[in-house]
């Protein structure tokens, strides 16, 4: 269409959108996003609670989370303790930044993995086509017709409850509709000039599924994950509450709530500000991730789930 | 129509075949048997186990047992209540599970949808505003902080309500408003959406223009298309409804199924796990089926192929 344009202004040269840099999908989506009020106040609170809980370790004046003062017992909060104590004596603010680091490590390598699975699968079986697609995507449906807290809850059943299960496990449930997401996008992508020119320039079909199709579908890639974190930081509570999750010493944002629940007749501090730093964090992640689904993709304001 | 029908049913076989291999072998690999118990077991008694469980046969023809007697939903005896069947247990768990289930998600239809129109109808203005923020609230807070912050004010606080256990109509109230909180938002953001989209659509402008009163042009035309979202949300819904329920039954001791795949997953109790899976996978099989025919039936432009 601006082929037909640009001769009638060759002082212009030929229109570039992707070199002018205000104009650029990037710097374009920054500027929508920082319009999005709501999605700057989460990032930011995001950010505050990230750096509080893996500085955790080097914050002045915050108590050991393991340090038991059993004279001292369950305090509501006071100025020495701000979420107050548990049973035990411990300091629950401490305790609740020390959770939100697994919490968080948790949200991030899940969905790491089920980035690096989704977007693999994806574009293989978009790319590649024919039996192989056919195939690949037929895997995706047989395991999306379970829920799939349950494919967890059978990984965790069927293998040692440990930290790392639960990372990949998380994510392994995680990347199905990641790779259709993808696989739809290649296949429009794997269409276009551009591919054709870089296989007739000898390039393998490795790099270019790798080096020139999957970076074209980094826009919604990134909203979906922004999206995943959440999901994935809420599946991993869930579990935790219900005892399948971080075993003990660790404990999360779950455990605490699991904990706090049981005894919070006589201390509700305990589930109140554990209960309140996750569904926070989960608010603050959704309104980014709808802030850069708006910001990167505005198009397609659809919910995706 | 019959033979779409058919197709489809034809295909449930592939996929859970599938879903029953994998879990099938998903437990052989597993560490430990079922009868890891505290205590040793004599061989002899060890010996009469495995013949009961079907265990001392050769793997192949376990596998083929299995799936013969999975295909009539009969799982055997659990593993860790050998006088209970284990098809006996689901029947009795999803009896529970259904109605809670069922009563959660009327309420989600009952208060999602008047929400999700006021807010469609009075768009960008306070209501709107005031019916998104409650639904951004509903599906962040997740629902085991709901549930145990809901005792703490109407059971132990006020006195209205018992804190748990699935008896009479008024324990009822607490486990199903806890369980529905997420979807009357998800609920009421679909409706909205779907029926900004479907009021600005050609038709719902000639209906006005012949002069309908606006009470008709929205509940007669316009929502029977802006409902479509929520339709095909349904199938997700009651699944997520059920699955959901998993931590609702355990806040609440409601004796559900939910509450055994919990208990099994905990024992490894896998004759339990491996069943209840299973019988969800088809529970969700047949209502996606249902969701697809009762999507073509409101839309008179989809066509079943």
């Amino acid at each position: 269409m601006s082929a037909a344009i640009a001769p009638l202004n060759p002082a212009a040269g030929p229109p570039a959108p992707g070199r002018l840099p205000a104009r650029s999908l990037w710097s374009d989506a920054r500027r929508r996003l920082a319009r999005n009020r709501a999605a700057v106040a989460s990032a930011w609170f995001l950010g505050f609670i990230a750096l509080a809980c893996f500085a955790a370790p080097w914050l002045p004046g915050l108590a050991d989370p393991a340090a038991q003062d059993l004279r001292l017992g369950a305090v509501p909060p006071s100025a020495a303790h701000w979420c107050g104590t548990d049973e035990l004596g411990r300091d629950a603010c401490a305790r609740i930044l020390y959770g939100g680091r697994i919490s968080l490590l948790v949200g991030l390598v899940g969905t790491l993995v089920s980035l690096l699975v989704g977007v693999s699968w994806g574009a293989v079986a978009g790319y590649v086509g024919g039996k192989l697609d056919e195939f690949m995507m037929r895997v995706v449906d047989v395991l999306y017709a379970l829920p799939n807290i349950f494919l967890v809850i059978l990984l965790l059943v069927f293998f040692s409850r440990s930290l790392l299960m639960l990372f990949v496990g998380l994510g392994l449930v995680q990347w199905l509709t990641m790779a259709r997401i993808v696989r739809g996008q290649v296949l429009t992508l794997k269409q276009q000039t551009f591919v054709e020119a870089a296989r007739a320039l000898g390039a393998t079909d490795r790099s270019i599924i790798f080096r020139h199709i999957v970076p074209n579908t980094l826009g919604p890639v990134i909203v979906y994950s922004t999206l995943t974190v959440p999901a994935v930081i809420l599946q991993e509570a869930f579990l935790s509450f219900l005892g399948l999750g971080v075993q003990p010493p660790d404990s999360s944002w779950g455990t605490l709530i699991s904990d706090g629940a049981r005894v919070m007749a006589l201390f509700p501090w305990l589930v109140v500000f554990p209960g309140l730093a996750l569904s926070l964090t989960l608010l603050a992640l959704n309104f980014l991730g709808d802030g850069l689904r708006d910001a990167l993709d505005p198009q397609d304001r659809q919910q995706a789930r | 129509m019959t033979r779409y029908v058919l197709r489809r049913l034809l295909l449930f076989v592939p996929t859970l075949w599938a879903i029953a291999t994998l879990t099938f072998f998903l437990v052989r690999l597993a560490p430990g048997g079922p009868f890891n118990a505290e205590r040793d077991i004599p061989p002899a008694a060890r010996e009469q186990l495995a013949r009961k469980y079907g265990l001392d046969r050769p793997l192949g023809a376990q596998y083929v047992a299995f799936l013969a007697h999975a295909a009539r939903l009969d799982f055997g005896p659990s593993y860790k209540f050998p006088a209970r069947q284990v098809r006996e247990i689901i029947i009795q768990g999803f009896r529970v599970s259904a109605e809670l289930g069922g009563w959660a998600l009327l309420v989600a239809l009952l208060a999602g949808i008047p929400l999700g129109t006021i807010a469609a109808l009075r768009q960008n203005r306070a209501a709107d505003g005031a019916v998104m923020a409650i639904a951004l609230a509903g599906v962040s807070v997740p629902n085991f902080v709901l549930g145990p912050l809901l005792v703490l004010v109407f059971s132990l606080g006020l006195y209205w309500l018992p804190p748990a256990l699935w008896e009479g109509p008024q324990g009822r109230v607490l486990p199903v408003f806890t369980l529905s909180a997420a979807y009357v938002a998800y609920v009421a953001r679909l409706t909205r959406v779907g029926l900004l989209e479907v009021l600005r659509q050609d038709f719902v402008r000639t209906a006005r223009a012949k002069g309908l009163p606006e009470r008709l042009v929205v509940l007669k035309h316009a929502l029977r298309l802006g409902l479509l979202p929520v339709v095909s949300y349904l199938g997700p819904a009651t699944a997520a409804v059920i699955t959901g329920s998993l931590v609702v039954e355990q806040v609440f001791a409601v004796p559900g199924l939910g509450r055994s795949l919990v208990y099994g997953a905990f024992n490894r109790d896998y004759t339990l796990v491996t069943g209840v899976v299973l019988f969800y996978a088809v529970f969700l099989l047949i209502l996606n089926l249902l969701v697809d025919l009762a999507y073509a039936w409101l839309d008179p432009r989809v066509e079943l192929s």
